[in-house]
């Protein structure tokens, strides 16, 4: 096609919702927290410069944002792997053609639907709390306890993660799709050449599928570090126990919304996007090593 | 292998993969066997899914709301929220995809890739200077900073929108020219009636996610008249209310039943959107 004077008019008429958003709400908005990481700024009177000092104060002097640093990483570690394995496992339960498949689809699927919804939040507070439905069950079997694993610093963050591997469908289903893709013959040859489950689950599964896992892992990496919701309500917008669930978006939440300390708030968010960055980078360079990319032919 | 030792297989296969599929299911099977027991009951046989009797009254005490707001106002609320934001997103997002994929113009590839960077942005970066921006524009204690920005696309469904128009062949474009479409009329007339399902995807994801929303109303609406459903919830944990179990549980199982209407109405979108465009539900 020719390029013509017209289609560049007739191009930036269609594009112009995204650029004018873009301009306004990402870019703009980019620069100045930037801009006001270096200062102190409470929303009253104008920011007042300080360098570095906000960097300063979150690295040497904050233990709580070293805790909700702590505490994010535990979180992001633990519920990314979990969710993507349990995604994995199912998807290749479900990757027959049966009747009923649809069925099972839609029940493990359903949970990743609602479970960003503040009426899971508040059902997972009461499933584990201290007379809730797991302590209920345990109690059936004869183990009678009074603890609340929401109230229990030592299990608390660790229920914020049940409820993320919980909501596994959506990684599933993209599974799913990806086996489907697979050619049958490549197992049956593997088959014939005598290769069992488990061979041909990481010879064939395994590679096939990593550009999948590869963009799953990075984009469930994001979304887990941006966590905010499930901790705000089932914390009661504390992060407690002691701390435990304050995860990084709800710490500088408070900072920024509780505090109004808009300088602090913006330095810890830049902090959060230089480490997610670099991790996105870190994941990319490493696929080298482990993601197979299929030579695309005519496509 | 013979047909028992088949038989058997199906068999743990169903109790394996069934078995799972209903520990998954449970608690929300949980959430509204709750929302009908009598309040001293949820908690003393939280186990049980049958409760003595079924305790209708939840779902009107909950109902009532907080101090004069009844949860007529909330749903009304959500519904103009969702409603309005989806139709800016998706008619935002078609015009830009359509411009994306059909048009070459200068900056095309820039501007792309400054999408697909939006996309992976943290929310978190740009929610402190859009604060500061919605309160300058006195945007405060409305909906307006919440549906507003849905009007300039949204980059996960360009995407989706994106990736739908590339299988329309481009011969069509060209038939339309030679009849004397516009680029405008090869939108509205070519286009647009072919990625029917892609729009809809993106609509059911877009009614979905405000739906859920809680960040941007808690951060924006601070009057109780204005609150959507999501955040009315949450006063049913703040003080004096808190023993009003069973009409939280019973107002969370109403919070839920949009979603899956939804959902059972247009499944296939939804399955597909996923599994082509790796949009998270």
């Amino acid at each position: 096609m020719k390029l013509r004077h017209n289609d560049h008019v007739v191009g930036y008429l269609f594009s112009a919702p995204f650029i004018l958003g873009f301009l306004l709400f990402i870019a703009y908005p980019m620069v100045s927290s930037l801009y006001y990481s270096f200062t102190n700024y409470n929303l009253l009177s104008a920011p007042t410069f300080v360098g570095f000092d906000n960097y300063a104060k979150m690295f040497a002097d904050d233990d709580k944002y070293w805790n909700s640093v702590r505490v994010t990483l535990h979180y992001v570690v633990a519920s990314v792997p979990l969710r993507l394995a349990f995604a994995l496992l199912v998807a290749m339960l479900l990757n027959k053609a049966i009747a009923g498949i649809g069925l099972y689809r839609s029940a493990y699927y359903l949970p990743s639907l609602i479970g960003g919804s503040v009426a899971v939040a508040i059902l997972w507070s009461q499933v584990f709390g201290d007379k809730g439905l797991v302590n209920s069950f345990l109690g059936l079997f004869g183990v009678h306890t009074d603890t609340s694993w929401i109230g229990d610093p030592r299990t608390s963050l660790w229920t914020l993660i049940a409820l993320s591997v919980w909501q596994f469908g959506s990684s599933m289903l993209i599974f799913l799709a990806g086996l489907k893709n697979i050619p049958k013959d490549f197992y049956e040859a593997a088959g014939v050449d005598g290769a069992g489950a488990v061979r041909r689950f990481f010879r064939i599964t395994l590679p096939l599928l990593s550009p999948i896992i590869l963009f799953n892992l990075i984009m469930q990496t994001i979304s887990a570090f941006m966590t905010f919701t499930p901790a705000y309500i089932v914390s009661r917008g504390e992060g407690g126990p002691l701390d435990t669930t304050l995860l990084y978006s709800l710490y500088l939440y408070k900072r920024a919304f509780e505090f109004y300390e808009m300088g602090y708030a913006s330095a810890m968010a830049w902090v959060m996007l230089i480490v997610v960055g670099v991790l996105t980078l870190i994941l990319f360079q490493t696929s080298r090593f482990w993601v197979h990319y299929e030579s695309k032919g005519d496509r | 292998m013979t047909a028992s030792a088949k038989l058997w297989r199906r068999i743990s296969y169903h109790l394996l993969v069934g078995g799972l599929a209903l520990v998954m299911f449970y608690p929300i099977l949980w959430l509204f066997v709750s929302s009908l027991k009598p309040n001293d009951e949820i908690f003393t046989t939280a186990y049980s899914l049958i409760p003595s009797r079924l305790e209708w009254r939840n779902y009107a005490t909950g109902w009532a709301g907080f101090a004069g707001n009844s949860f007529d106002t909330f749903f009304k609320n959500s519904f103009i929220i969702a409603i309005l934001s989806t139709i800016g997103a998706v008619a935002s997002s078609a015009l830009v995809a359509y411009g994306f994929t059909r048009i070459r113009f200068f900056g095309r590839a820039f501007w792309f890739g400054c999408m697909m960077m939006t996309m992976m942005l943290p929310r978190d970066v740009t929610i402190i200077p859009q604060y500061i921006m919605f309160t300058n524009f006195g945007w405060l204690s409305s909906f307006k900073p919440i549906i507003v920005p849905q009007f300039f696309g949204i980059p996960f469904f360009i995407f989706l929108i994106m990736q739908f128009i590339r299988t329309v062949p481009a011969d069509l474009d060209e038939a339309a020219k030679i009849d004397g479409c516009s680029k405008y009329g090869i939108f509205f007339r070519v286009i647009l009636p072919l990625t029917v399902p892609a729009l809809v995807t993106a609509a059911i994801f877009s009614f979905y996610w405000t739906w859920d929303d809680f960040y941007h109303p808690l951060l924006y609406l601070n009057k109780p008249e204005l609150y959507p459903v999501s955040l009315a919830l949450k006063l049913f944990l703040d003080g004096e209310s808190l023993n009003n179990w069973g009409g939280m549980f019973a107002m969370s199982t109403l919070s839920l039943i949009p979603v899956f209407v939804v959902f059972f109405i247009f499944q296939k979108y939804i399955v597909e959107g996923i599994a082509t465009s790796g949009l998270k539900g």
